[in-house]
């Protein structure tokens, strides 16, 4: 952490984004795994995630960021996935 | 040519409010702010007023910020974000600006509904070019959930303990939607993260009105709300069925219900999974959740007549 004195006067941020240093995935208790088969690429947990740790590219969801992640589960609770089987499910993290 | 309102190709823009922001595991307000930003199609200043947004997504020289962003205090988001725009018409009228920039506002409720409200009313009477967004989590969440004038009806804060001598907090919610469309205001909507597609249509209808727009958007807080860290969406869907949360706006004094529930829920289905509620289920205060379902009823028709004139 930086002293006060090494701050930039006025505390002004002149590096847009500098949070994405500070990863937050250690915060998780829960992790989301997700089950491609039962993916419908509805992106919702894209959409719903509070910490942008959906991973889209090309407009298909293809995983998480792990580091930002915190584990709220969101994501699993909107997932409508196909035919009743979610798309992604919350496991205990370390497990 | 504005992106199209889908999912597949809203994705591919850039995020303006990106991750390593420290608001708690499962809050809504950064779901709320991702939807804003994701609607809007124009480069945009954000004063942002003090509270759990502010706190949390700026620590030290680390900000989750991509756009021009001022911290200010908690009751002068709207007074700041309006000089900001008085600075910008004169820089553009001598050309050293480029044109349709946009100007939001973020606070929390306790920053709009109490300690922000008169900056907030004399920047709409003052008639300046910007969006105001409340999140409303219904308290001041980050200080530790004290009652706001937000807070519902009978919710335990810590500053309305339900117990022995009070049932929790003991008055009904101040409408501040319905304040804000009373200034006269050319645009004052309320939206849900859950109803995704009509909260980003009025995002984008505001930016493309002149004047003062106003949007309250509820966010749910599990912290404060008891409730768990996954149900920030459903929570604020069961909001608008239950008719807690309308959605509705009223453009040029017209207002316009945009999304009425198919059967409306009664509202202890919203109260029920949070715990800041669970004393008015418990034996003898039956009279209590019953006022409740009367003010959220009341509130309704009334809302359903305004819509039905003229």
């Amino acid at each position: 952490m930086k002293k006060w004195k090494e701050l930039v006067p006025g505390a002004v941020v002149l590096e847009a984004g500098s949070s994405e240093k500070f990863k937050t995935g250690s915060w998780r208790s829960f992790r989301p795994r997700w089950i491609e088969e039962n993916c419908i690429q509805c992106l919702f947990c894209w959409l719903y995630c509070p910490d942008m740790a959906v991973k889209v590219v090309e407009g298909k969801m293809t995983g998480f960021d792990y580091d930002f992640c915190k584990g709220c589960g969101v994501c699993a609770r909107e997932c409508p996935g196909k035919k009743g089987q979610k798309a992604i499910v919350m496991e205990p993290e370390g497990k | 040519m504005a992106t199209e309102l889908k999912l597949k190709e809203l994705s591919k823009k850039p995020d303006i409010f990106c991750h390593g922001h420290r608001m708690c595991s499962g809050c809504g307000a950064p779901t709320v702010v991702k939807m804003v930003l994701l609607a809007t199609e124009y480069p945009v200043v954000i004063s942002n007023a003090t509270g759990c947004l502010e706190v949390s997504s700026c620590i030290q020289d680390l900000t989750a910020w991509k756009t021009p962003w001022i911290h200010s205090a908690f009751e002068n988001a709207a007074a700041t974000i309006a000089g900001v725009e008085t600075m910008y018409k004169s820089l553009l009228k001598r050309g050293k600006m480029p044109e349709n920039v946009k100007f939001i506002a973020f606070g929390g409720d306790g920053g709009t509904y109490d300690i922000g409200f008169q900056s907030l009313s004399g920047a709409m009477e003052r008639w300046h070019d910007m969006l105001y967004i409340c999140y409303d989590n219904g308290a001041y969440m980050n200080t530790g959930i004290q009652r706001s004038s937000a807070t519902p009806l009978g919710a335990d804060t810590t500053t309305s303990p339900a117990g022995s001598a009070i049932p929790g907090k003991l008055q009904p919610r101040k409408d501040l939607t319905k304040i804000m469309a009373a200034h006269g205001i050319p645009y004052a909507a309320q939206a849900s993260p859950s109803h995704w597609m009509d909260l980003m249509k009025k995002v984008r209808k505001a930016h493309e009105i002149k004047g003062p727009k106003f949007m309250n958007i509820i966010a749910p807080c599990n912290r404060g709300w008891r409730s768990q860290t996954d149900d920030s969406i459903l929570l604020s869907r069961l909001a608008v069925e239950t008719c807690y949360w309308p959605l509705y706006e009223v453009e040029d004094g017209k207002l316009k219900i945009t999304s009425k529930p198919k059967e409306k829920k009664p509202v202890a289905e919203f109260m029920k999974p949070q715990g800041r509620f669970k004393h008015l289920f418990a034996p003898g205060n039956e009279a209590l959740l019953e006022r409740v379902q009367q003010e959220i009823d009341k509130n309704w028709e009334r809302l359903l007549k305004e819509d039905a004139a003229e």
